[in-house]
C-alpha cells in the first residue's frame, strides 16, 4: 500500500466535493451528540440500552463489516480474481448469518449476557473466558489499526495530507463519536454509511457497465483480459483458493471458507453478535442477521463488479494486469488494492466524486468505529469488571467505558503502523480471523450442543485450536506447505476447527463438567423450549416478522444466485 | 458524567435516523440534480461513458429521501411510557 503515493490516483476534487464530505461529517459528529443523550448507564453505552429496532440492527450488522475489508479488499478481490469472489458472500456469509439468527441468538439473548466472551465465562468458566476475552480485544486492536490505515491512506491521496497526520484525523473523529454515544452512536452512523456506501457505488457500477457496454460487453472484455474465463464464473474457483484441483477447490470453498471461517466470524465474533444483542426483544435479535442478509446478498454486485470493471477498463491495468496476476509490480506503482479509486478517478464528474469519497470514507470509518465499539464493551465487561475492579457502582464503568475507547483508538494508531507493512490487507486480516475465530466456533458450538463438555476443554481447545492455526499459517510464509492465495487461510482455519473439537472431546472425557443447574439458557438440551422461543404478538407480530420464514426467503434466493453465477 | 435523569435521558432515544438519512440522502441529491442541470460540461459526461451521471444519481437520491421522509411520516417513532428494568428487552421505539 504504500506504493500509492508513486501512482497517479489523486483525485480531482474541487469545492463541491469538499462541501459533500464536510456536510456528511457534520451529520456523523451529529449523531454522536444526539446519540449522547441517552447514555445515561453502561448498559445504555455498551449495548444501547437494548431498544433499538431490527431494521437499524440489521443494516448496522452488515455494515460493521463493510468496511476497509469488504469495499477496498473485495473490490481488489474482484479485479484479481473476478466472480469466484462472490463466494465470501453468498457461501461465507449469508449460511452463516442465518445459523445465527435462527440457532444461535435464542442462547446469547436469551441468556442476557452482555458480550460473547461473558457467554464464555458462564458456560465454561474463567480460563477459557480470559483466552476469549484477551484475544478478541487484541484483534480488535488490529483490525481497527488496519481500518484507521485504509481511512488515512484515501485520506492522504485525496488530500496530499502526510500518512500520520490522516492517521490521527480519522482517528479523532472516529473516537469522538464512539465515545459520545456510544453503541448507539456506532450503530446509527453504520446505518447512515451503509446508505451512503450504496449510493456512492450504485451510480459507480451503473456507469462503470455504461462504459464497458452492459453486461455482455463486460464479459467479452474479461474473456479477452489475462485471468480469462475462469473470472466468470463463481465456481470451482481454483483461482481464488489457489489449488491446482477443481475438487479440492470446490471443498476449500465450502468447507474452508463457507463453514469454518464464515461460521467462526458471523456467529462468535462479538463485533457483529453485539448489534443484535443491541436489539429491543428476542424475535428482533434474531432477525437481525437475517435482515441483514437480504442487503449482504447484494452487495457483490456494487462492489466486485466494478472491480471487475477496473481490471478492464482502467489504462494502468489493460497494461500491467498480467504482471500483477504473475505477482509482479506494475510500472505504473498501482495495485489491485487501487482497484475502485482507480475507477472514480476515470468516471467521476466533480458532485458524484464527492459522494463516492464521502462512501469510501464512511466505509473505514463504519470498521473502526465498530471494533472499538466492541473493544471497549469487552475491556470493561470482560477483562476489568471481572478481574480487576469488580463491585464498582455503574457509573464508575461507564466512565471507564470512554476512557477505554480513547486508550483503543491509541493503541489502534499503533497497529495502523502495523498494518501498512503488510501488502494485502484482505489476507492480513483473513489470517487473524481464522486465528481466533474458526476454534471460537468450535468451541461454541460444542459447549451449545453438548452438555457433558467440560470447563478445562473450553480452554485447552481454544488455545490449541488457535495454537494449530498458527503453525499452519507459519509453515505456509516460510514455504514448508506450498499454498497460494486465499487456500492458506482456507486450510488453517479448517485445521483449527478439527483440532479444536478433538481437543475438546478428549479433554472433556477425561475431566469433571458443571453440573447442569449452572448450565439452564447456555445448552440446548437443557433451556426449555418457552426461553428459547420469542414472544410473536403485538410488534413483532405477522409473516414478515417470523424468523424462519424470512431465513427461508433469504436461502432461495442465495441458491437461485449461486445458480445463476 | 451523564448528569441527565433517568427519564428524560430514557426519552432521548426517540430522535428519528430515518429524518438524519432523509436529510443526508436530500441534500446530496439537490447538489447533484443542480449540478446535473447547470453545471455538467460535454467533457465531464464524456468522462462518465456519455451519462450525465449527476443529474440521474441526483433525480435517484431525491427519490430516496422521498421514501424516507414518507416511511417517517407513516409510521412516526413511539415513545412508549417504560418500567426501567437493567436488562429489559422492553420495547422503546417502533418503526419498523
Amino acid at each position: 500500500m504504500l506504493v500509492l503515493a508513486d501512482a497517479n490516483l489523486r483525485l480531482d476534487a474541487n469545492a463541491i466535493d469538499y462541501i459533500e464530505l464536510a456536510f456528511y461529517f457534520v451529520l456523523v459528529l451529529g449523531i454522536g451528540y444526539l446519540a449522547r443523550r441517552q447514555v445515561s448507564s453502561s448498559l445504555d453505552f455498551f449495548l444501547s440500552g437494548r431498544s433499538l429496532p431490527a431494521w437499524v440492527t440489521g443494516l448496522a450488522f452488515i455494515s460493521a463489516n463493510l468496511g476497509a475489508v469488504e469495499v477496498m479488499g473485495m473490490s481488489a478481490n474482484g479485479a484479481q480474481y473476478g466472480l469466484p469472489t462472490v463466494h465470501y458472500f453468498w457461501i461465507g456469509a449469508i449460511p452463516a448469518m442465518l445459523f445465527l439468527g435462527i440457532v444461535m441468538m435464542p442462547f446469547y439473548y436469551g441468556s442476557k449476557v452482555r458480550s460473547v466472551p461473558e457467554f464464555m465465562r458462564r458456560r465454561f468458566g474463567k480460563p477459557a473466558h480470559l483466552v476469549n476475552g484477551v484475544s478478541f480485544a487484541a484483534a480488535q486492536i488490529l483490525i481497527a489499526g488496519a481500518n484507521l490505515f485504509l481511512l488515512a491512506s484515501v485520506v492522504n491521496l485525496l488530500l496530499g495530507w502526510p500518512l500520520w497526520v490522516s492517521i490521527i484525523i480519522a482517528a479523532a473523529i472516529v473516537l469522538s463519536y464512539t465515545a459520545l454515544g456510544g453503541l448507539s452512536a456506532a450503530i446509527y452512523n453504520e446505518v447512515l454509511q451503509f446508505f451512503v456506501i450504496v449510493i456512492a457505488l450504485v451510480p459507480l457500477t451503473i456507469i462503470g457497465l455504461v462504459k464497458v457496454g452492459g453486461w455482455q460487453g463486460l464479459v467479452d472484455k474479461v474473456t479477452n483480459s489475462p485471468g480469462g474465463t475462469a473470472q466468470l464464473h463463481s465456481w470451482p474457483g481454483d483461482n481464488l483458493t489457489g489449488f491446482g484441483n477443481s475438487v479440492l477447490s470446490v471443498l476449500g470453498i465450502v468447507f474452508g471458507l463457507g463453514f469454518v471461517l464464515s461460521f467462526g466470524y458471523w456467529t462468535t465474533n462479538f463485533v457483529e453478535v453485539q448489534r443484535a444483542m443491541a436489539s429491543k426483544s428476542m424475535s428482533a435479535a434474531r432477525r437481525t442477521p437475517i435482515i441483514g442478509a437480504f442487503p449482504k446478498m447484494l452487495v457483490p454486485f456494487i462492489v466486485i463488479i466494478p472491480g471487475m470493471i477496473a481490471a478492464v477498463t482502467v489504462s494502468e491495468y489493460v497494461k500491467d494486469k498480467q504482471v500483477l496476476l504473475d505477482g509482479g509490480k506494475a510500472e505504473s506503482g498501482v495495485t489491485f488494492n487501487n482497484a475502485l479509486l482507480l475507477l472514480m478517478r476515470d468516471l467521476l464528474p466533480n458532485g458524484m466524486l464527492g459522494i463516492a469519497i464521502a462512501g469510501l470514507l464512511a466505509s473505514f470509518m463504519a470498521g473502526m468505529a465498530a471494533n472499538l465499539s466492541s473493544f471497549n464493551t469487552v475491556f470493561t465487561y470482560d477483562i476489568w469488571q471481572t478481574y480487576v475492579k469488580k463491585d464498582k457502582p455503574d457509573h464508575y464503568y461507564l466512565n471507564l467505558g470512554r476512557v477505554v475507547t480513547s486508550g483503543g483508538t491509541i493503541l489502534a494508531i499503533g497497529t495502523a503502523f502495523i498494518a501498512s507493512n503488510s501488502g494485502n490487507i484482505l489476507n492480513y486480516l483473513q489470517d487473524l480471523f481464522s486465528f481466533f475465530n474458526a476454534p471460537l466456533f468450535a468451541t461454541f458450538i460444542l459447549g451449545m450442543f453438548w452438555k457433558r463438555m467440560t470447563p478445562h476443554a473450553g480452554w485447552s481447545g481454544l488455545v490449541l485450536g488457535t495454537a494449530s492455526a498458527i503453525t499452519i499459517w507459519a509453515l505456509s510464509q516460510t514455504g514448508v506447505i506450498g499454498l497460494e492465495g486465499q487456500g492458506t487461510s482456507f486450510v488453517a482455519a479448517g485445521v483449527a476447527f478439527v483440532v479444536d473439537i478433538v481437543v475438546s472431546v478428549v479433554v472433556s472425557l477425561a475431566t469433571k463438567p458443571k453440573p447442569d443447574e449452572e448450565l439452564v439458557g447456555l445448552v440446548y438440551s437443557l433451556t426449555p423450549k418457552e426461553t428459547r422461543q420469542h414472544d410473536a404478538t403485538g410488534e413483532n407480530a405477522g409473516w414478515y416478522r417470523k424468523p424462519g420464514l424470512l431465513a427461508g426467503i433469504v436461502l432461495v434466493l442465495t441458491i437461485a444466485l449461486n445458480a445463476i453465477f | 458524567m451523564a448528569t441527565e435523569s433517568q427519564p428524560r435521558a430514557r426519552k432521548a432515544g426517540a430522535f428519528d435516523i430515518r429524518l438524519i438519512i432523509a436529510l443526508l440522502v436530500g441534500v446530496y441529491g439537490v447538489i447533484l440534480t443542480v449540478m446535473g442541470i447547470g453545471f455538467s460540461s460535454e467533457e465531464e459526461i464524456a468522462k462518465a461513458a456519455g451519462v450525465n451521471i449527476n443529474l440521474w444519481a441526483g433525480l435517484g437520491m431525491l427519490v430516496v429521501a422521498a421514501l424516507f421522509v414518507i416511511w417517517a411520516v407513516v409510521r412516526p417513532l413511539v415513545v412508549l411510557a417504560e418500567t426501567e428494568t437493567e436488562t429489559g428487552d422492553t420495547p422503546t421505539v417502533a418503526g419498523e
